[in-house]
């Protein structure tokens, strides 16, 4: 008898060891982005997007992550610029909706950093990214937190008479959090 | 009795800078968004920021220096219209800048002095507070331009008319 309840809360230990966040909570996620305009700092976000995401602590390496980000979404923090970067020089929305990542391999760092390598496309075009993220256990949910910069040009965001990088810059800094609950 | 070299080169100094950051605002604010629009926006914020450290210092080299009298031959009252009238242009001329750079704070966006200065931001980003702060501006400004115009009638009616120094004093070789 002794031995059947030690295999049981060996069991129940193990099975909650092995927890896995998979269910994203889009009320507490967020994706913002902070691009500069002569030298001025502007904060931005991207108020939809969607994501499946498999993260189990005890297997980082196995974890995987998409994310489908609908540019028509965004904030730039002024209404005249939410429009503007709808257009054709900018994400052109109505042929490019969708900004995708595709998480690749993942390393983990130790401690409860993780460094995700992956494929992100914007306006048809993919560039390798290299994602750091830092996982916090909160109760029963995870919560994924990181940034890491890409270079708009890289992704022909801002063509034309906003191609130059003196009035916006090149580097726009993509910081995210995302909320997952285990099963 | 003429006013101070100092004086004279902050007034006209002051004078051409105003009328730029005048010209510049009331053009760009109804431009579609384009890079010149948010260059504008930069160059404007950036002579307004310059302007309020001029009007910071004229204050200071006024206060030690007392501008010369006014014709005794100026009625009391218009002496009296007159020194109000620089005194509201002197409250304008600190009051726009300052609702300038609470506006872009509350609109979100940093005054960044020549972009490399970052001057800090008093209120957070706010819609309501942002427009509201517009009017303020945009109202200041016009209430400026009017007092402006008396201020620069005045100067061309002592001038052709009352035949006095007032305009004359206040120019480079005088």
């Amino acid at each position: 008898m002794k031995k059947i309840l030690f295999a049981l809360a060996l069991a129940t230990s193990f099975s909650a060891q092995a927890v896995e966040y998979t269910q994203v909570q889009p009320d507490k996620s967020a994706i913002h982005f902070t691009y500069k305009q002569m030298g001025v700092a502007v904060d931005g976000q991207f108020r939809k997007f969607t994501s499946q995401l498999n993260f189990d602590p005890a297997k980082p390496s196995a974890a995987k992550a998409t994310f489908e980000v609908e540019l028509a979404s965004v904030d730039t923090g002024a209404p005249e610029g939410d429009q503007e970067v709808a257009g054709k020089p900018w994400f052109n929305t109505r042929a490019f909706p969708i900004a995708k990542f595709v998480s690749g391999t993942v390393k983990p760092l130790g401690g409860n950093k993780v460094e995700v390598a992956g494929q992100l496309t914007i306006k048809g075009k993919t560039q390798d990214v290299v994602v750091p993220a830092t996982f916090t256990p909160q109760g029963n949910s995870g919560v994924f937190d990181g940034s890491f910069t890409i270079r708009r040009a890289d992704f022909s965001i801002g063509e034309g008479s906003w191609a130059k990088f003196d009035i916006v810059a090149n580097d726009v800094l993509i910081k995210f959090r995302i909320t997952a609950n285990s099963k | 009795m003429s006013y101070t070299k100092t004086a004279k080169a902050l007034h006209w100094l002051m004078a051409a800078l105003l009328f730029g950051l005048l010209g510049i605002g009331f053009y760009m604010h109804d431009l579609p968004l384009s890079p010149e629009k948010l260059q504008l926006y930069s160059w404007h914020k950036w002579a307004g920021v310059t302007a309020f450290l001029l009007v910071a210092f004229r204050l200071f080299w006024r206060l030690a220096h007392r501008p010369p009298a006014l014709p005794a031959s100026m009625p009391k009252r218009m002496q009296f219209a007159a020194h109000a009238g620089h005194l509201l242009l002197y409250v304008l001329m600190i009051a726009i800048p300052l609702s300038g750079w609470l506006m872009s704070s509350a609109k979100g966006f940093q005054t960044v002095y020549f972009g490399v200065l970052p001057i800090p931001d008093m209120l957070d980003k706010n819609k309501e507070i942002g427009d509201l702060l517009a009017l303020v501006h945009k109202s200041l400004n016009l209430l400026f331009v009017a007092v402006l115009a008396g201020h620069i009638g005045a100067a061309l009616k002592h001038h052709f008319i009352d035949k006095d120094d007032i305009l004359t004093r206040m120019l480079p070789k005088h």
